[in-house]
């Protein structure tokens, strides 16, 4: 069972390599993501927002669904951790 | 439960350092806007100042400055105030986070207005991550304060 799951995993592992090799070149201009939004984020981005950074801008403008949905979930992990670890507490009152 | 330090030093240092650490937060959320920083960053070097505090100088004297129920509440207002400045664009007659039309009731042109808008935002996050910072850092340091607990697991 052992060595079947390993072969499982080289097989995997091995086809997740094969579909990577057709990904676009680390930073290659050419590739789609650098030929659509990013130059129009880049040049527009002090005219849109009036902002020298452009991580900011895409950050919080943007792509501020993506930066509010990150905020929620810091949130409710520290909420969560608050449930998990009150919970030791209540039991110390007894 | 983190005890005050008996070393004088350790405590004199952190009393330095815990004012500067809080302006250089400030700062990193301020200038997120021309400088690497922001809301995320800012919120936990904010936190950090408060993590300090508690180490040298013990929980309780923390918590007269930042208690676990402040903590909560701040994180929630965090959340709040990003989601609220969504919801004021949304009110104002543009899409959900369109920060454009606040210009209306702030009295700024377009670009301005989603420049301010950034800055609404990134001030919530970064009070809702110190705040959750802050939490999670009262919640595992309390935890142990059960002594039958920890006699038990011995």
């Amino acid at each position: 069972m052992k060595i079947l799951s390993l072969i499982a995993g080289v097989l995997m592992g091995a086809a997740l390599i094969y579909g990577s090799l057709d990904m676009p070149k680390w930073g290659d201009p050419h590739s789609p993501a650098s030929t659509h939004v990013s130059p129009y984020y880049l040049q527009h981005s002090i005219e849109h927002a009036a902002t020298p950074n452009v991580v900011t801008t895409v950050l919080a403008d943007y792509r501020g669904y993506d930066t509010l949905g990150e905020t929620t979930v810091v949130f409710t992990a520290g909420m969560a951790c608050l449930l998990l670890l009150g919970k030791r507490r209540k039991r110390q009152g007894k | 439960m983190i005890q005050e330090s008996d070393d004088v030093i350790v405590k004199a240092v952190a009393r330095l350092l815990v004012p500067f650490i809080v302006v250089y937060a400030l700062y990193v959320v301020m200038h997120g806007h021309y400088s690497p920083g922001g809301g995320f960053q800012g919120g936990v070097i904010l936190a950090a100042s408060f993590v300090l505090l508690g180490v040298s100088h013990g929980l309780e004297k923390t918590r007269r400055r930042m208690s676990e129920k402040a903590a909560r509440v701040v994180s929630s207002i965090g959340v709040l105030l990003y989601g609220g400045i969504g919801a004021l664009c949304l009110i104002l007659g543009g899409n959900y986070l369109d920060y454009a039309k606040l210009g209306k009731i702030l009295r700024v042109t377009p670009a301005e207005a989603r420049s301010l808008g950034i800055l609404g935002v990134e001030i919530g996050v970064a009070l809702a991550v110190m705040a959750v910072m802050c939490t999670v850092f009262f919640a595992i340091f309390t935890a142990e304060e059960s002594p039958e607990d920890y006699r038990s697991v011995e």
